[in-house]
């Protein structure tokens, strides 16, 4: 199962011939292909990688459905060549699916992709895929996770369940990239509390259901943490990871009224060292239509907690998000996503920004840019505090 | 005699009704009698090409597939499906309509694999930069409007009921519509839509009406025209199926993901 670069080319390949073999009728490709710019405010601190990064992405994806569509087959490659970071160009088998859908239950086999929360400032639920951390630093950008996932359907809400037969390791940025810390990460060496390695067998229930205005989920995870515990090695010239066993309960609810959303993600994480507890919770209230204009302004307000109060393990252990959205309801779908992560103990302070709008048909044009005001030298943000950057992404669809 | 009086009596208690049907109550009537021959056709699917139009003339375009549940007593279910741009593609939603209490919405972003639930009090916004709000492409009940029957008028040589009609439910963008409805099979033909400040905002027209399972009539073409900006937006539906065996557990969140 441990595949070396040449392998994943391999497989990747074989699936691709497969897939264009297929009977067309009911086949289809579609993705997209892009160019990102990224620039950076300051010299990094840490790596000798310049202010500019320029990287091309290719995600196609296929998609095959038989039976009415009672099965289907998703193959979705991904491929990142970065200009500075060599750890930054990478490939991963996003998706590579098989999925069988009845009445009353669905059964979903192969590598998939599965999103848990509500809240928009971080996503403490959201366990069953490894963060691709290179891709971007707003944790949404997932690598493939092998897995059996059978969900059954009543009346009384939807229960999933996931068998996850090997572990994904998070990819950090390496010598030549930024955004990372003063040691570079040497993921070669990790290291398992488990003996099974990646070989783990991960599992977890969730349950979800609707009632009216409130939509909620119970779920529970045991296996690999995601989070590594980064660790300096002996002569202290690299951290190495280590990736423990933990049990995780995760809640989340959602209550939408009128044009408020009342949103709440709790986990309690039980590790051989530690048991904590960390919740996102706030709200979302949107002014449709401000000023007699088509345009929705969308207010943000999220508060962070981790009771383990560690700003080395989180950044986010007492923090409050404001933030506001801003749709334009035009032609192009032009939107504005912008947001300030607060601490209250500190003066720190993390801004985002993200805006998109479609040019013609086929094309998007994206504009990201995070900045960094800390200065808390034991906060886990302290190391990238010079890689305030804005990235500018050109992507095509097909 | 008794005949009489049982005569009088009947008199008396019918004829205070025939007099008093008043226009509310002839503009209610009229559109009960709308929706009563719509009634029955249990579920359908169909795709949609929309086709926006600026004041320069330039185009763009969403192809959508759309599915609906008939709900008994209640709004129906819809679940919508981008194709284009493709961008959106994969992008699903999933609406529970109610006629006065708000709609259940949620959406599924293919990209981060994520289903929300979303606020459905949007209703006046533009679908997808489009000439039709979300009010006009939801789902019609009788207990979302006010009616009042204005007169008869030959529209495009069909004899039609002229009515107006006032939202009864929160946040619409239009304090009232003038609706024609053609007297032959009670279709609409033409909607006038009035702003809140009362002025001629849209008019939507209705064209190329086909009749399915012998009763159930859909305009094939629907074009809406904005009065103050020079924009419109045409509609044009195709491959209308009905009673396709639908049911109530194909229009569930867990659906949305699987939509393509």
């Amino acid at each position: 199962m441990i595949l070396n670069v040449n392998d994943k080319w391999r497989v990747l390949l074989a699936l691709l011939l497969f897939a264009v073999m297929l009977p067309s009728h009911a086949s289809e490709w579609s993705g997209y292909s892009a160019v990102e710019y990224r620039y950076f405010q300051h010299q990094s601190l840490n790596s000798p990688a310049g202010q500019h990064d320029l990287s091309v992405v290719l995600a196609p994806e296929f998609y095959h459905q038989w039976h009415d569509g009672q099965q289907s087959l998703i193959i979705a490659p991904f491929l990142r060549v970065d200009s500075e970071d060599a750890e930054r160009s990478h490939a991963d088998l996003r998706e590579a699916r098989w999925l069988i859908a009845k009445d009353d239950w669905e059964l979903q086999l192969g590598i998939a992709k599965v999103y848990w929360g509500v809240t928009e400032s971080q996503h403490l639920v959201d366990v069953i895929n490894q963060t691709d951390l290179i891709e971007n630093t707003d944790t949404e950008d997932k690598l493939g996770q092998p897995m059996i996932n059978l969900s059954v359907f009543q009346d009384w809400g939807t229960v999933e369940l996931f068998v996850l037969p090997y572990f994904r390791e998070r990819i950090f940025a390496g010598k030549e990239g930024r955004l990372r810390s003063q040691l570079v990460v040497d993921s070669d060496k990790a290291q398992y509390e488990s003996a099974a390695k990646q070989h783990h067998l991960d599992v977890a229930v969730r349950w979800s259901h609707s009632i009216d205005d409130w939509d909620m989920a119970l779920s529970h995870f045991y296996g690999t943490n995601r989070e590594p515990l980064l660790q300096p090695n002996q002569s202290f010239t690299a951290l190495i990871p280590y990736y423990e066993i933990i049990n995780q309960t995760g809640f989340e609810l959602q209550n939408t009224s009128d044009s408020w959303l009342w949103k709440l993600e709790v986990i309690r994480r039980e590790t051989s060292s530690q048991t904590f507890t960390a919740l996102t919770g706030g709200f979302e209230y949107t002014f449709y239509g401000v000023f007699a204009s088509d345009l929705d302004v969308g207010l943000i307000g999220e508060y962070l907690f981790d009771d383990r109060n560690d700003e080395l393990a989180t950044p986010f252990e007492d923090d409050v998000m404001i933030g506001t959205r801003i749709t334009w309801n035009d032609e192009q779908s032009s939107e504005l996503l912008f947001g300030v992560i607060q601490d209250l103990d500190s003066s720190d302070a993390v801004w985002n920004i993200e805006a998109s709008r479609r040019i013609g048909s086929r094309w998007k044009v994206s504009l990201e840019g995070r900045f960094f005001s800390v200065a808390e030298t034991n906060s886990a943000l302290y190391q990238i505090r010079d890689d305030d950057h804005i990235q500018l992404e050109l992507a095509r669809y097909f | 005699m008794r005949k009489w009086t049982v005569l009088f009596v009947l008199l008396l208690g019918i004829l205070p009704s025939v007099q008093a049907e008043t226009a509310q109550q002839k503009g209610l009537a009229i559109i009960i009698e709308s929706d009563n021959r719509d009634k029955g056709w249990q579920d359908s699917s169909a795709d949609m090409l929309m086709t926006l139009r600026n004041k320069k003339g330039r185009q763009s375009i969403r192809q959508i597939r759309v599915k609906n549940l008939e709900v008994e007593g209640d709004g129906d279910k819809g679940l919508t499906v981008f194709d284009q741009p493709r961008d959106v593609k994969g992008t699903a939603f999933l609406t529970y309509s109610h006629a006065l209490v708000p709609d259940e919405q949620w959406i599924f972003l293919p990209a981060l694999k994520r289903v929300k639930r979303i606020s459905s009090s949007n209703k006046s916004g533009p679908f997808m930069g489009s000439e039709f709000a979300y009010e006009d492409i939801s789902s019609f009940e009788v207990a979302k409007y006010s009616y009042l029957y204005l007169r008869d008028e030959i529209l495009d040589g069909q004899d039609c009921f002229v009515l107006e009609t006032r939202p009864l439910y929160k946040h619409s963008g239009y304090t009232k519509s003038t609706v024609w409805i053609d007297k032959d099979e009670y279709r609409i033909q033409k909607i006038d839509f009035y702003d809140r400040k009362d002025s001629l905002l849209k008019i939507q027209r209705f064209s190329d009406y086909q009749q399915y399972l012998g009763q159930y009539w859909r305009a094939d073409t629907m074009t809406m025209e904005n009065q103050q900006n020079g924009k419109s937006t045409t509609l044009k539906w195709s491959n209308y199926r009905f009673q396709t065996g639908l049911t109530a557990k194909d229009f569930e969140k867990n659906d949305l993901k699987r939509q393509r």
